[in-house]
């Protein structure tokens, strides 16, 4: 397909700009030359060529509403039209941010109450909104972290990741200047506690654990994880990535955590818009409520106010406030579930995994055979081996299917990995569906692996040569 | 209202596939003693028809403005409606990141447009995919430096976002290296002098911006020698993307990154974010920085086709010897821009040279208001610094018409008493400002 350069006519333009209705001095006469630039370089379309160019491209993707998205660990539920349109409201987008306090009353107090709800939903003593995605809330949260034991005076070094922990975790702590450690799984996928307690000393700042984990298991040992992390003096972290397994069925809080952050683009159903924006509010337990980013909304009376006046926190992670129109559709989403809508989501997420593994499990390895939660990882070594069918064999043969593929090649303790995270928002017809596919391509890859190897064969375009693009890379058009 | 579509029928087939009787069984896992059984203080469901009111009536909470003088880092731009209605497409804001390449090629060649289209707006070879707003971007190629470099003290102008330095602050700390603030000059722009003193072999990097947090234009080239003489990086971020339409990019002037906040490129102002951060780069950081990539390739037909690329710099591939820890960055905003700045073209130009004119006439009709001073001499984009008898006054006197007025840079710069930050858009009218004046007579 043409890029948009190519579509480019000298003298096209898709918008206009008015007329000045004010006086036009040439700016030359008061911006100096050199401060001015010579070509604009930049596409000339008309609004049809523009509108066909993306409306095009639109239809060479793949998203929630065209179909089922088993991404593991993104939680790829659908995201209800009501929190787009309420997001759009004028009243939600118009305001500068910088606004005086009485211009923004509604929107403060949106973003107050959404604190409040997830301090609840989470056991947490509060929330921050500010950090834009995971891993940025992430970073966020290894910060406070840094900040705690140095207000305390300890020099703590070491963070100690699980084996199955998402790749953002150690480069969290990496980038707060911490040594990242890894801590082996057991037999059963959950944390070694001989390990942990082996690993644990007056070094180690926290433990980083995701749970439910990767594995889509939920560490049954948490009570004693914690008591060994606490025991020692070290904080509790927890990646919320895999929250969406465990709303109104038990709190962070109340197992333990001293962090955790949260994406609003997986649990609250915010779209993920193709990679963002998303949002990563982290909560943070009563110690370390001191350290949270600023500015911070206090209440005086009925209104509320910005305030920076929090000597001990760690500062900004960002500018303004975090991805507020994100947080607003959120909002919309918690209010609209309610407690009992949250715990129905966990629940029928839950099932929907464990229906999926079931049904799926005399056709692909199981490495880890337990009640899974919100997700299943199955390994695609048994086709490896009768017939040097991959993982990505598999996966691009399920495009052909129509169904985005799972998650492959991770967690990276399993060989091969196939993550399945199904959601609630799932019918049983899709998920029969779908797994009558994936057992179609089972069968396949035993009777003629080169289709499966070929696949997909529906696609705009076919298997990409990815090694060319990064040993000569090309990330900008030349003419 | 939930979104689960199971009937009572479905579930129970599906517990007896699981071989389960009971829902709760499932969570066995969880010790007994931590088992909620309904999540505290929390407001009752509510039907869609009760959300919508619900959510209108927080947003009545808001006041709208008429008219909006502040920008610092924000700016009111008019948006064209083909934007929203290509951006609302949910092909696009449905999908996550673009990993499965075949199935994402609408989002791949887009952003790989916008890296083509930011690359020449700020005049650098390339540029990612987005970070998550100016300010993280800046801190980001902070980061950068210090590690490329090995050196231990950051130097960032005074007359840089006061936000931005902050985080980047915020972020030197966490990663143990110094920064050290360099005082603006009478005119505005840096202490020409002082960076120069202040420079050393210990400093990785430069940091400017412009225009400034003033509005003023920076004189890029010689700051970008001074940088490299002690081989130093540059990194010069914007505030208003649209002055690049008509300002000489710092690309063309030596600069080693670009950053800045590309809000300004068709997204609403929505009270500080979704924003996206522009990060652009010299040829050579290309397998250094920080973010996503979409690059072009060809699939096995030979067809051009778009891939993320040189994932090997990114966390999930180098874990804890990443770049940077970003994962999900702002990839619909970057695609709202993208479609802008098409939809505009060289129309970015008469755009940028309309908020001159504005800015000129809100300029020269305030400092001849009796006790009203400019501050600055150095030329501006479309922000300028005025001095007033009583900053307090004006704001609150222009809010109570429903204006909001300048932005106090009192809080920052406590020299700067009754100093306002004022912005003017294509989006004031000559009538607007008149009026403004009239308030403020």
């Amino acid at each position: 397909m043409e890029l948009i350069f190519e579509l480019s006519k000298v003298g096209r333009r898709a918008a206009d700009v008015p007329l000045s209705d004010v006086p036009q001095i040439a700016p030359e006469s008061f911006i100096d030359k050199k401060y001015l630039r010579d070509e604009l370089d930049l596409p000339e379309v008309s609004e049809i060529d523009l509108v066909r160019h993306y409306t095009k491209l639109s239809q060479r993707n793949f998203g929630v509403d065209l179909g089922f998205y088993p991404l593991g660990s993104c939680t790829m539920k659908y995201n209800p039209k009501i929190n787009e349109t309420v997001a759009a409201l004028p009243e939600f987008t118009g305001l500068h941010p910088y606004a005086p306090h009485e211009f923004a009353q509604g929107n403060l107090h949106l973003l107050f109450m959404m604190q409040r709800l997830l301090s609840n939903i989470f056991g947490m003593a509060e929330f921050t909104l500010q950090p834009a995605a995971g891993a940025h809330g992430e970073l966020t949260g290894v910060m406070m972290i840094k900040k705690y034991f140095e207000q305390k005076g300890e020099k703590r070094r070491v963070v100690l990741i699980p084996d199955t922990a998402h790749g953002t975790n150690p480069a969290s702590g990496a980038l707060c200047g911490f040594e990242t450690v890894t801590l082996r799984s057991n037999g059963e996928g959950g944390v070694d506690l001989e390990h942990l307690e082996e690993l644990m000393s007056e070094e180690v700042a926290a433990l980083m654990l995701t749970n439910p984990n990767t594995l889509g298991l939920f560490e049954r040992n948490i009570e004693k994880v914690a008591q060994l992390v606490h025991g020692n003096g070290g904080l509790l972290y927890g990646d919320g990535a895999n929250a969406n397994a465990f709303l109104g069925k038990t709190r962070p809080g109340d197992l333990g955590f001293d962090v955790i952050q949260l994406n609003l683009h997986k649990t609250f159903s915010t779209p993920h818009g193709g990679g963002g924006p998303g949002s990563g509010p982290v909560g943070v337990s009563a110690k370390l409520i001191d350290f949270l980013p600023v500015p911070r909304i206090v209440r005086k009376g009925q209104e509320f106010h910005w305030s920076e006046n929090f000597p001990q926190t760690i500062g900004r992670v960002r500018a303004f406030y975090g991805n507020f129109n994100v947080v607003v559709k959120a909002y919309a989403y918690i209010r609209s579930l309610g407690a009992a809508g949250l715990t129905r989501a966990a629940e029928m997420a839950v099932l929907n995994a464990n229906y999926v593994k079931e049904i799926l499990k005399p056709y692909y390895d199981l490495p880890y055979d337990h009640a899974c939660m919100h997700e299943c990882v199955f390994s695609g070594s048994k086709q490896v081996a009768e017939s040097g069918v991959h993982t990505t064999d598999i996966a691009k043969r399920l495009i052909d299917y129509h169904y985005h593929p799972p998650t492959i090649y991770f967690p990276l303790i399993v060989p091969e990995a196939i993550m399945i995270e199904p959601t609630e928002t799932e019918s049983k017809e899709t998920l029969d569906n779908f797994c009558a596919a994936m057992i179609a391509i089972a069968r396949e890859a035993k009777e003629n692996p080169q289709h499966v190897k070929d696949a997909p064969l529906t696609t705009p375009v076919k298997r990409l040569d990815e090694v060319l693009a990064a040993r000569k890379p090309d990330v900008c058009w030349k003419k | 209202m939930d979104y689960c579509p199971h009937t009572k029928e479905d579930i129970a087939q599906m517990q007896a596939v699981v071989g389960i009787n009971d829902i709760e069984e499932l969570f066995a896992n969880i010790p007994e003693k931590f088992r909620l059984k309904q999540i505290p203080d929390m407001p009752p469901a509510l039907s869609e028809q009760e959300t919508m009111a619900l959510m209108n009536s927080i947003g009545a909470r808001n006041k709208l403005p008429n008219l909006t003088l502040t920008g610092a880092g924000a700016y009111a731009h008019y948006i064209p409606a083909v934007v929203s209605h290509l951006v609302g497409r949910a092909e696009f804001y449905t999908a996550y990141t673009p990993y499965q390449a075949e199935i994402s090629q609408g989002l791949l060649q887009a952003i790989y447009e916008y890296q083509t289209m930011i690359a020449r707006l700020t005049g650098m070879e390339i540029a990612n995919a987005s970070m998550y707003d100016g300010a993280s971007a800046m801190a980001e190629a902070a980061v950068l430096c210090s590690k490329m470099s090995g050196r231990g003290k950051i130097l960032i102008a005074r007359s840089v976002h006061p936000e931005y330095l902050r985080v980047a602050r915020t972020y030197a700390w966490a990663n143990g290296y110094e920064v050290q603030v360099i005082p603006y000059a009478e005119n505005g722009q840096i202490d020409l002098e002082k960076l120069s003193g202040n420079l050393d072999e210990n400093t990785s990097g430069v940091i400017i911006q412009s225009p400034n947090f003033f509005g003023c234009l920076e004189d890029i080239a010689p700051i970008a020698n001074t940088a490299h003489e002690k081989g130093a990086f540059l990194i010069s971020a914007f505030t208003d993307g649209t002055s690049l339409g008509l300002i000489k990019p710092a690309g063309e002037c030596g600069a080693d990154f670009v950053v800045g906040e590309g809000q300004s490129f068709g997204n609403p102002l929505n009270y500080g974010g979704p924003y996206l951060g522009i990060l652009a780069a010299r040829e050579k950081f290309l397998r250094r920085i920080p973010g996503r990539l979409a690059g072009q390739t060809v699939d096995k037909d030979g067809r051009r086709g778009f891939v993320l690329t040189l994932q090997t710099r990114e966390q999930h591939i180098r874990r804890e010897k990443a770049t940077s820890n970003i994962c999900s960055n702002e990839a619909l905003c970057a695609l709202a821009a993208g479609i802008y700045l098409a939809a505009l073209g060289k129309n970015l130009r008469r755009l940028a040279l309309l908020n001159v004119y504005k800015t000129q006439y809100l300029k020269s009709k305030l400092s001849q208001l009796p006790g009203w001073k400019i501050n600055f001499s150095a030329p501006e984009y479309n922000e300028f610094v005025v001095t007033c008898p009583d900053a307090r006054e004006v704001n609150d006197r222009l809010a109570n018409e429903g204006i909001i007025g300048g932005y106090d840079l009192s809080k920052d710069y406590p020299e700067l008493k009754n100093a306002l930050l004022f912005c003017a858009t294509e989006m004031l009218l000559k009538e607007n400002i008149d009026h403004i004046v009239r308030i403020l007579k």
